[in-house]
């Protein structure tokens, strides 16, 4: 018990590896398998053939089978090795399974059909890791046009929340003028109202505009976000108001004042709003899916839900496209990880 | 032209900035600027205020301000017409209609029966989702506040599943929660028998809510950590000199200065598992039956997809969950408000 | 250097706007979704309509039919947005009545049209009485019916019980599909799509009655709670899967999907699969269709068909004219029948038959299910409310076999949840 108190009010100032120290390093690495594990199945199940995929239990690993071309026989077939009735073990090629039974054929001759119970057969396989599954799978998952789309929306939509927000951001931060504080108001309202409260309407208002499966209908309308013109906002006061004096009284107009000083100076903030937009932006599934209905626009999630709807049971090319999903965001991440967490920590303690 | 006053700062910037880069940013600006010195000079400086805002009102009052109201104007007519000029007017009919049930218990009993279904399990997945992060976040962040190396990659581990989109955190744990799937087998090589995760109505709610869980406790447990980094370590000297014991460290120190952070996490989490949708869709379609149908896909079900599409339920449905949500983020505002104040 | 900044920033502008922007190419879009190999027949009949009219190119827009409501939703989103696709694959007639395009006027003779397609398919894309427009045809006529594994059936050394007898009951069924699994270590005997579709004709078929004296919908009848009962049991005794109804969108293609692994031994689907089964199965193992099983109100399935309708809101109504009238000729429409397994919905090729060339034993044997078709099964399935009449069903079914409720709560919620959709509607 009393490392459990140990562990819970650990302070800094506390040399050597404790045992509370071991408690930690414990929680942390069931912790990491806990979130980590579950990734590294996906992957690892990617690389898996669909025959491998039905098998119970699974392997950890991803094996192929071996595979021979039978005269005959259009497909490859998977070898196995058949224990024959009279004891001696035949590597047979099977041309098809179903309930007890499967239909093989020896490769060497193959116009005999061998009926064999499915319990005295072994298959022949090896470790590989094969990319069969992404192959196909990017055939009838058009990823690179979702991937194009995705992008597209990510960073226009990026862009202009940028400047619409620090913009915003400007005016609210540098200014005293009449009707500051109902603007105020009508911004803190609209985080009251998120997209699952106004989703009928706001596609009545899409299709009016004329953006319904348009692209602009996903990148416009989501440029305007309170967090991020707080955020800006936040940051901005603390530029000194001397420097926009200055620059006043040597006649700099007010856009040039923004535009050459306080974005520049804005900028770790505006890097932080960058991140989040490319994070939201990304992963939008919602609004999307409302305003797109044509399938050559869908965005990455869009298409991959649909493709796991359409697909439902062929999981080597859902996973395959899972991961290929998922791939650009760990990228970034990789790259970006310290800007991102730290990020987070100071904007969430606002 | 006027030259802008070079000042430190703004000079220091700017030498790393690439010259391409400065030249680029300057064609934007200098057309930008024509149009704007002339309103300038008749308006005055601090009116250009509204310049800047404008941009962002009217995207906020196109897409969302005018939407909210149209809710409110859908939520007050009938029919399954989808502009409003052919919906007629029924009053407060669409609410009662949602509103009505002989016993709240049971949603059998209740005019849209499937309305209180989404609004009970709404309310469990809430309580358990909501209570899960808190816990576990904090503990997390307490962990990763201790003297450990390799901090930044624990750090990282925990907070990856947050960038993962709700699509794709569904896929990876449908595949693992398949009556054949991974977990089933290690169940089945300790001995036990399968469970059909996703087929049992429990089973279907509780793995929703912990793949929530696991999907976003990285975000709050930065915030906590950052709440536990922030709290300043002459507290702890303090306790450590009068002798204070660990415990009473945690219960007097810790816990109440940790407290504003907790209710930001608390409240943040809140608003967002109200909304609940995008997840569950992907991992279980809302079934099995209805027991993982939550609010917002009552609304989408209602307002979109079914063939008698009941916009006027479904935007009824909405003004009550908005008049929630709101409840919900004044109560963080000001709580926000109070952090600022006591730091 | 500043020039090429600018142009480099003017280039990645409009490159980002044309990826942004939609593409108008002068083309012809149908709104589409496969059960089979029907979109690979379609592609057939569209390469030699191209290659007949030059300047003319048809794009199939595959969106796929994982969810019947969401289908006819983004294709509704796209009705009422002002930018329809020009030619849809529908289910749900009555929907967009109202929306089509009427091909009277452009076709090359309408009375061809009113000769070889039933008034009833005709009718159910009209908006009432008044209405005479022709405003599509239907692209095959389906009928419900089961499949059955046969090599599971030799395995088991059990004889498939429609070879010797003339009516078998859903009980034999069930019992022999049972034992048959038992014996091969099947895991499930009975997979039965969850639609409503799928369950009129059952329900029929144990004698119930699916509208009052009145003409008005009923969900309450013996016959109705005989066949709810039995796709429950099932369920909860082991002899289907519980997933297929636990996941109501995906359900018929779960169904189909165990049939072709082997999984199951007795499949309810219809016509409508026989294509995509057969590409699936391959030879695999033997299969066939059997008839409908018999009861006390008869032995019959449910009708139905997609039909391709045209939307007035086309950019092309002329070109569209032309596509419809190459593809109701008769030897085209054949060819797309024979090539995607269709039974054809063109009366004219149904008279005569069809030359199948690939799995002529199994449609002919649900050709010959037609003849049994009860009258209600019509009534349901041409109705304005068809669609209506189908989803509440295998919702409500699906709640009392998670647990959630009652079959006698389900079969009022059924009947409500078809009142209100009606008086929605009516009020429009």
């Amino acid at each position: 018990m009393r490392t459990v108190y140990n562990f819970l009010t650990q302070t800094r100032n506390h040399y050597g590896l404790t045992r509370s120290d071991i408690a930690t390093y414990i929680y942390l690495s069931l912790g990491t398998l806990v979130m980590a594990g579950p990734l590294v199945w996906l992957v690892l199940s990617s690389f898996k053939p669909q025959s491998q995929l039905v098998r119970f239990p699974p392997t950890l690993l991803p094996y192929q089978q071996q595979t021979v071309t039978v005269a005959g026989y259009e497909e490859p077939l998977e070898l196995f090795n058949v224990t024959m009735d009279d004891g001696t073990v035949h590597q047979l090629a099977q041309v098809s399974r179903v309930g007890l039974e499967a239909r093989m054929v020896d490769p060497a001759a193959p116009e005999t059909i061998y009926k064999v119970k499915l319990d005295q057969r072994q298959p022949i396989e090896s470790l590989n890791f094969g990319f069969d599954n992404y192959t196909r799978g990017v055939e009838a998952f058009d990823f690179w046009k979702y991937f194009r789309n995705t992008l597209g929306v990510t960073v226009f939509a990026t862009i202009l929340t940028l400047l619409v927000n620090s913009m915003a951001a400007f005016g609210l931060s540098k200014y005293q003028f009449k009707g500051r504080n109902l603007i105020f108001i009508i911004i803190i309202s609209t985080l009251m109202i998120p997209l699952s409260v106004i989703l009928i309407p706001v596609f009545l208002v899409i299709s009016e505009v004329g953006w319904s499966n348009n692209l602009l209908g996903v990148i416009v309308p989501a440029a305007a976000t309170p967090t991020g013109v707080f955020l800006l906002r936040q940051y901005m006061l603390t530029i000194p108001d001397e420097l926009l004096d200055s620059a006043r009284i040597d006649g700099a107009s007010e856009w040039r004042i923004y535009w050459q000083i306080v974005l520049p100076l804005a900028g770790p903030a505006l890097a932080v709003l960058a991140i989040f937009s490319v994070m939201w932006r990304w992963n939008d599934f919602l609004w999307p899916l409302i305003v797109l209905s044509r399938n050559d626009l869908f965005t990455l999630q869009v298409g991959l839900n649909s493709f796991q709807g359409e697909f439902n049971t062929q999981w080597d090319l859902v996973l395959a496209m899972t991961v290929l999903t998922l791939l650009p965001v760990t990228i970034a991440f990789a790259f970006l990880q310290r800007y991102i967490t730290t990020g987070i920590a100071t904007t969430g303690m606002k | 032209m006027a030259s802008v006053p070079v000042t430190k700062s703004s000079t220091a910037y700017r030498r790393r900035r690439p010259d391409w880069l400065t030249d680029v940013l300057d064609w934007i600006m200098h057309p930008v600027e024509l149009i704007f010195v002339p309103i300038q000079r008749r308006f005055g400086t601090q009116k250009m205020a509204w310049f800047f805002v404008l941009p962002n009102l009217i995207i906020f009052a196109i897409f969302i301000m005018l939407p909210m109201l149209l809710n409110f104007y859908y939520a007050f007519t009938g029919s399954t017409n989808f502009f409003p000029q052919d919906r007629p007017f029924v009053g407060t009919s669409n609410f009662t209609t949602l509103l009505t049930c002989e016993n709240f218990l049971q949603p059998v009993t209740c005019e849209q029966d499937i309305f209180w279904r989404a609004v009970w399990n709404t309310g469990v997945y809430v309580f358990f989702e909501v209570g899960g992060i808190v816990v576990i976040s904090l503990i997390t962040a307490v962990a990763l506040n201790q003297r450990i190396k390799a901090r930044g990659f624990f750090r990282s581990i925990f907070f990856y599943p947050v960038l993962l989109s709700p699509v794709v955190v569904a896929l990876i744990w449908k595949w693992i929660l398949q009556r054949d799937g991974v977990l089933n087998a290690i169940i089945v090589a300790l001995g036990g028998e399968r469970v059909p995760f996703l087929l049992n109505s429990e089973w279907a709610r509780i793995w929703v809510i912990v793949v929530s869980i696991w999907a976003q406790m990285g975000f709050y447990t930065l915030i906590l950590l950052a709440g536990l980094q922030a709290i300043p370590p002459e507290y702890y000297e303090a306790a450590q000199i009068d002798g204070a014991s660990h415990r009473n460290t945690f219960r007097y120190i810790t816990l109440p200065l940790l407290m504003p952070t907790m209710l930001v996490v608390l409240v943040l989490s809140l608003i967002r598992a109200v909304q609940v949708f995008d997840q569950s869709f992907a991992l279980t379609g809302g079934g099995p039956g209805t027991a993982t149908t939550y609010i917002v896909q009552y609304i989408y079900n209602t307002g979109f997809t079914s063939s008698s599409r009941q916009a006027g339920l479904a935007a009824a449905a909405s003004v009550i969950l908005a008049a929630v949500l709101m409840i919900l983020t004044l109560t963080q505002l000001r709580l926000g408000r109070r952090t600022e104040e006591n730091s | 250097m500043r020039k090429f900044a600018i142009l480099l920033t003017l280039a990645l502008m409009l490159l980002g706007a044309a990826a942004v922007s939609g593409q108008d190419a002068v083309e012809l879009r149908i709104t589409w979704y496969n059960d089979g190999t029907e979109g690979d027949a379609l592609r057939a009949a569209l390469d030699q309509f191209e290659a007949a009219n030059p300047g003319i190119t048809v794009v199939i827009d595959d969106i796929g039919y994982a969810d019947p409501n969401v289908y006819h939703s983004t294709i509704q989103a796209q009705v009422e947005s002002g930018s329809p696709p020009d030619l849809a694959r529908v289910n749900d007639g009555f929907r967009f009545a109202g929306n089509y395009l009427d091909l009277t006027p452009l076709v090359a003779d309408a009375l061809y049209w009113t000769e070889n397609f039933s008034d009833d398919v005709l009718n159910s894309l009209r908006v009432d009485a008044n209405d005479t427009g022709i405003y599509g045809f239907p692209l095959g006529f389906t009928i419900t019916a089961p499949f059955v594994n046969r090599t599971l059936f030799e395995q088991a050394g059990i004889e498939v019980p429609s070879d010797t007898k003339e009516d078998v009951t859903w009980e034999e069924w069930a019992e022999v599909s049972k034992q048959v699994a038992d014996a091969t270590g099947t895991p499930f005997a009975i997979a039965y799509e969850p639609r409503g579709h799928r369950f009129w004709g059952f329900a029929i078929s144990e004698g119930g009655e699916w509208f009052n004296a009145d003409g008005y919908f009923t969900a309450d009848s013996e016959g109705f709670r005989t066949a709810a009962q039995a796709i429950i049991d099932w369920n909860q005794n082991g002899l289907s899967d519980p997933s297929i109804w636990a996941n109501l969108p995906d359900g018929p293609r779960l169904a189909r999907e165990q049939f072709i692994n082997g999984q199951v031994v007795f499949l309810y689907s219809g016509s409508f699969a026989v294509g995509g089964l057969a590409s699936s199965i391959a030879d695999t193992f033997d299969w066939s269709a059997v008839p409908n099983p018999s009861g006390p109100g008869g032995s019959t399935g449910s009708p139905g068909g997609s039909l391709l309708v045209g939307f007035a809101g086309t950019q092309h109504p002329e070109e569209v004219a032309k596509l419809m009238d190459f593809l109701t000729q008769e030897d085209v429409l054949g060819e797309f029948s024979v090539k995607s397994s269709f039974l054809p919905g063109h009366l004219g090729l149904a008279a005569a038959g069809l030359e199948y060339a690939d799995n002529a034993e199994i449609l002919n044997q649900l050709s010959l299910e037609i003849p049994k078709i009860d009258e209600q099964a019509y009534k349901l399935q041409y109705s304005k409310y068809a669609f209506t009449y189908n989803r509440p069903i295998d919702n409500r079914l699906a709640q009392v076999i998670a647990g959630e409720i009652t079959l006698d709560d389900a079969i009022a919620a059924i009947q409500k949840d078809v009142d209100d959709a009606i008086a929605a509607t009516e009020a429009s």
